[in-house]
């Protein structure tokens, strides 16, 4: 802590802003083990999912209802979402504040273009085919599976959101740093998931049947 | 106050022994209501349902709110002082994962005031934990308690771990480390595998009954056995990930007792995670009824009895420990040389029922109930009185009355064999568990009621500990570092109780039992790693505590949104989610102030170090 004293007042950050105190690389370190928690988390929904993917009991099945064209643009947004990520974390790098909060913006929008398309297809299921969370098992781990996914991309919609006006007030500085990156290794691994989630739900529904 | 906005983990341990004790004793008055039922046959003591929920909640609340956060209070307690660290890597989120469980462990019990206790036995299968079968919201308060306090555990996982990666000493590499932090790092890490699964069984469940989806309703789809496996997953690990920390803490308490080096470190470390790896892979022998084929029980039984090899070591190693050593005969001690035989007869018995075609016989019968008992009771639970023996005088600056402990320790472990054992040969003349009662002259009378009294008499020892602790309690804090003289680890060369900062400064590892090392070179102190300077503590926040009551609020509301409550206000309230709201709102709000003002903590100066004295 005392360093963090001492870096504020000359104002110089090092390298990794995010890894200089004890407390950043815990943090980073503490985070990579939540990860793999929820890495099985979303495999046990994943296998879950597969389990009961084609027990539609009266309701629509996959190949009915899933549309590519949508997901294929909302997988698309949601990796170059990963990649402005990155840019982000690079300006952080650099020590260039202004730059990393407009890659963290542009994160966040692409974040909500994502969400905006995943709440226009629920709808559409609903309203169109009457496809709800009580009408099959498969439509149960369905909603589930890719609800949880879309409450993660909502919530790290909000945190970085929260990030980018902490920045812009305190600056980049060693205790800030760790949490912009901890909350870039959120979103990747978000990203991630979605990969995932494209191949097993919606490629295989569709494609396999 | 000062209790509620804690971060120091000496603090908390304390909490995790107050609130772990508290509903120790609640699943232990719900066991020994159980036993009053079974005493006679056709008794009607209980009715049927009130049975269903009384063994479904003493299961429960032993397993997630009693034994689980006991482990937790001694994990606390000790860990960062066995590796000679000032605190845990996440101090905030320690108090967070102790207020998520308690609340969670509230909300659970609340249940039994509010309409009915969950009534589906402690595994919650599907269909009996529909909303067919459990028309009240009993396993709703299972499936969003068990969520909450499941997340408090987690969360202590994930910091254990860190802290032991990072927190280390100077010179104490991973293979330098007290068995007890081995064990505690290798639970931490199958805390977090397989905690995530059972948060997803719950949620998966709770959709079920609240929002009427179709996991397990197979009218709708849904599969039941997925239920089974998924909970399972999870469930085979929590009996390593109980058991383990039992085994850290009798290698401590037999080698320091014994005076020796524990025998075979290294291969006491490699069993650790042998067990751990293969506890993950066993799961399904839980399940060798539901039909899964010849194929499958035949995989899964070669792969339980595997485990028998790494725990065997672990007994032959305490076996050769002991052997050859100058053994101390108290308390702690006792547990520690009671467990290995009483956890050899579990895992004896826990090969019988590995073995496939033999379980389809013993399966649902009291022989696994002696069997688990044998374990988690004859492992873990006197572990755990050996550890709280053991470092009592650590974490309080007093030790316990020996003669008091004799006596519960015999009280205890006669007791203990006296229910379980006989419960093997009931199993085996066919009496079934989770039924509420039995016809006369069928063999099961007697040991039965044998079996009560036996219940009783475990009662009194806990009892006569409880007296213990209050007479100890009387008594004036002051043993010296070592109490028991012949400490080996880390944690025994600071003051007992520590001061708030544990170490004035680093210790310099040196090898394997790091005091002891010191102590037979001649030093009275461990060798410092670093100049006497100014101490980073982190402050005290109320903020764990608000997140907590605000996940209770919302899981209330959570189950209850489908409720009529005959009153318009009401319903509008819970009907809409405004509880919910309100409850995550109050949660979601706490964190965005906890991460909006950072906690720059304080410092303790080096010229308060000396004047500030041991205080807990």
């Amino acid at each position: 802590m005392t360093t963090l004293h001492a870096e504020q007042a000359t104002n110089k950050l090092p390298h990794e802003p995010e890894k200089a105190t004890l407390e950043g690389r815990n943090k980073i370190l503490g985070f990579w083990l939540f990860l793999a928690g929820e890495a099985v988390l979303f495999g046990t929904l994943f296998a879950t999912f597969l389990t009961l993917r084609n027990q539609v009991a009266d309701g629509p099945s996959a190949s009915e209802l899933f549309s590519l064209p949508i997901t294929a643009v909302a997988t698309l947004i949601l990796l170059v979402s990963s990649l402005t990520s990155v840019f982000s974390i690079q300006a952080m790098h650099r020590g260039n504040v202004k730059s990393l909060l407009t890659w963290l913006t542009v994160t966040v929008l692409l974040g909500l273009g994502f969400l905006g398309l995943e709440i226009y297809e629920f709808y559409e299921y609903v309203t169109h085919y009457g496809y709800g969370m009580t009408t099959s098992a498969f439509s149960s781990s369905f909603y589930t599976l890719v609800g949880f996914h879309g409450a993660h991309v909502t919530f790290g919609i909000c945190w970085i959101s929260l990030l980018i006006g902490q920045v812009a007030r305190k600056g980049l500085t060693v205790v800030t740093a760790p949490k912009i990156y901890v909350s870039a290794m959120y979103w990747h691994f978000v990203d991630v998931v979605w990969v995932f989630v494209f191949t097993v739900v919606y490629l295989l529904g569709k494609v396999v049947g | 106050m000062d209790w509620l906005t804690t971060v120091d983990h000496k603090k908390i341990a304390i909490l995790y022994l107050i609130a772990g004790g508290f509903f120790f004793g609640i699943g232990g008055i719900e066991a020994l209501l159980i036993r009053v039922q079974l005493w006679k046959p056709m008794n009607t003591f209980v009715t049927a349902q009130q049975f269903n929920e009384l063994i479904t909640m003493h299961g429960t609340t032993m397993i997630f709110l009693g034994v689980m956060p006991i482990i937790f209070a001694i994990m606390n307690a000790v860990i960062p002082l066995q590796i000679g660290a000032r605190d845990v890597a996440f101090p905030f989120l320690n108090s967070l994962g102790f207020w998520t469980f308690l609340f969670g462990g509230l909300l659970l019990n609340l249940s039994w005031f509010m309409g009915g206790a969950p009534d589906g036995g402690w595994t919650a299968y599907a269909p009996l934990s529909s909303t067919t079968y459990s028309t009240t919201h009993g396993v709703d308060f299972y499936t969003i308690g068990l969520q909450i306090a499941g997340l408090g555990t987690l969360i202590g996982g994930i910091n254990f771990l860190a802290t032991i990666i990072t927190m280390r000493a100077p010179g104490m590499s991973f293979m330098r480390m007290p068995m007890f932090t081995w064990t505690t790092f290798v639970t931490s890490a199958m805390i977090l595998f397989a905690f995530p699964a059972i948060a997803v069984g719950l949620v998966l469940l709770s959709f079920d009954r609240i929002l009427g989806a179709n996991f397990f309703n197979v009218a709708g789809g849904g599969n039941p056995v997925l239920w089974q496996h998924i909970f399972w997953i999870f469930g085979h690990p929590e009996v390593y990930i109980l058991i383990l920390p039992a085994f850290g803490i009798i290698s401590e308490v037999v080698s320091t007792f014994s005076r020796k080096r524990l025998f075979g470190y290294s291969s006491m470390v490699f069993a650790t995670i042998l067990i751990a790896f293969l506890g993950f892979m066993v799961w399904a022998h839980h399940m060798f009824t539901t039909g899964m084929g010849p194929v499958a029980n035949a995989l899964f039984a070669i792969a339980t009895m595997l485990i028998a090899v790494p725990t065997g070591i672990k007994i032959f190693n305490w076996l050769f420990t002991m052997w050859g050593g100058q053994i101390t005969f108290n308390t702690a001690s006792l547990f520690a040389i009671g467990f290995v035989p009483t956890f050899v007869m579990g895992g004896v018995t826990g090969v019988m029922l590995g073995s496939a075609p033999a379980d389809y016989q013993f399966h649902d019968t009291y022989f696994v109930v002696a069997h688990f008992h044998y374990v988690i009771v004859g492992g873990l639970v006197l572990g755990l009185f050996s550890g709280l023996h053991y470092w009592w005088p650590k974490m309080f600056g007093r030790v316990l009355n020996e003669t008091l402990g004799k006596i519960e320790f015999w009280t205890f472990i006669i007791g203990f064999h006296l229910t379980f054992f006989l419960q093997h040969f009931l199993g085996l003349v066919g009496m079934q568990r989770r039924v509420f009662t039995y016809l006369p002259n069928q063999g099961f009378d007697l040991m039965n009621m044998l079996s009560t009294v036996g219940a009783f008499l475990m009662g009194v020892g806990v009892i006569l500990f409880l007296v213990n602790v209050v007479i100890t309690a009387r008594k004036p804090v002051g043993v010296e570092n070592d109490p028991w003289g012949d400490g080996r680890t880390l944690e025994w060369a600071i003051p007992s109780p520590p001061p708030e900062y544990n170490f004035k400064q680093l210790p310099l590892v040196r090898g394997i039992d790091a005091y002891w090392k010191e102590k037979m070179a001649g030093h009275k102190e461990m060798t410092p790693a670093e100049p006497v300077g100014s101490i980073h503590m982190p402050s005290p926040t109320i903020i764990p505590f608000v997140m907590s009551v605000g996940l209770f609020i919302a899981g209330l509301g959570f189950m209850f949104t489908t409720d009529d409550f005959g009153n318009s206000f009401l319903n509008f309230l819970f009907n809409n989610y405004i509880v919910v709201i309100i409850g995550l709102g109050i949660t979601f709000g706490s964190m965005i102030v906890h991460s909006l003002y950072d906690d720059a903590g304080w410092h303790i100066e080096p010229e308060e170090i000396d004047g500030k004295g041991a205080e807990a």
